[in-house]
């Protein structure tokens, strides 16, 4: 119980989120209505898996500049525990959207699939998910472990212009498109209300928390299992 | 005279109640919100089942980080 401060942390954080979050007073929209709410679940996920992948880069790029395959276990399990953040933003995002999106005037299920941040997001998870699959296809553990580094490096900088550059520069009904100011009274950076921020930052701070706790989880586990294999 | 009078009388008090129609409905042209729910204090039973499911959420992982914990004593 000596470092395990920031995992008390995480859990009050994310009570203080669920309470407040839907019992506080939120700014009253149009079509957003009551989902406004979603704001400290659906996008601390997004938040938690950019933090996520972040660290997991941050390995690959230890990992190469020492080959220690620790730091391959450390990159292999964020990524992991990060993907898994990206698929429940995605899951919730469509719910999200179904509801606020199809209503809105003249939107369609059609006009919804061609929006570029849904692309954007399933690329970068699946870019994410060819990550695995390369680790899956060698034998050779050093092999794996420098390829899947140098394809990892890779991933993250695909990260970026796929779910922030790209939606941006042609338009969404996504919040923080260019598009989206008519249409869509989401919001974007500029109106966002210090109402929703009070819940808004301890919100994606408890749920990256939450998800670094699960990744050392996996991550110690690995090194059980590894044990042979890590010279130290 | 009189009736002509009473005739724009009329047309201009039915022209205010318009506006005040107008401006009441207006008025209420707000955003719906769950405010029922607050109200009769059923938003508490969503809070708690939320609750309910991250405690258990919590626990789940703390177990798992206990029983890895004495997974490395155990090889060590």
């Amino acid at each position: 119980m000596k470092k395990n401060w920031w995992k008390i942390l995480s859990f009050l954080l994310l009570i203080y989120t669920v309470v407040g979050g839907f019992l506080m007073d939120v700014p009253r929209l149009f079509i957003l209505n009551e989902t406004i709410r979603n704001l400290y679940f659906h996008v601390c996920m997004w938040f938690g898996m950019m933090i996520l992948f972040g660290t997991s880069f941050v390995y690959s790029v230890k990992y190469l500049r020492g080959f220690n395959l620790r730091n391959d276990i450390f990159a292999h399990q964020f990524a992991a525990v990060g993907s898994f953040f990206g698929i429940l933003g995605y899951a919730t995002g469509t719910i999200w959207a179904n509801y606020t999106w199809v209503t809105d005037q003249s939107q369609s299920l059609g006009s919804i699939l061609k929006e570029p941040k849904l692309i954007g997001a399933a690329i970068a998870l699946l870019i994410y998910g060819a990550y695995f699959v390369l680790r899956g296809s060698f034998t050779d553990i050093d092999k794996k472990a420098r390829v899947s580094a140098v394809y990892n490096i890779f991933a993250f900088a695909m990260l970026f212009p796929s779910i922030w550059i790209i939606p941006r520069l042609v338009g969404s009904l996504h919040p923080g498109a260019p598009g989206s100011e008519s249409g869509n009274p989401a919001l974007n950076f500029k109106d966002i209300d210090s109402r929703l921020r009070m819940f808004f930052y301890p919100a994606v701070i408890g749920w990256t928390l939450l998800g670094v706790w699960i990744a050392t989880l996996k991550i110690r586990l690995q090194l059980i299992k590894d044990k042979s294999l890590i010279n130290e | 005279m009189n009736k002509r009078f009473s005739f724009f009388v009329s047309r201009f008090l039915f022209l205010v109640c318009g506006i005040l129609i107008n401006v009441v409905a207006f008025a209420q042209d707000k955003p719906e919100m769950a405010d029922v729910m607050r109200s009769n204090g059923k938003i508490y039973v969503v809070v708690a089942v939320c609750l309910t499911i991250l405690i258990g959420l919590f626990i789940y992982v703390f177990l798992l980080d206990r029983k890895i914990s004495r997974l490395e004593k155990g090889r060590d």
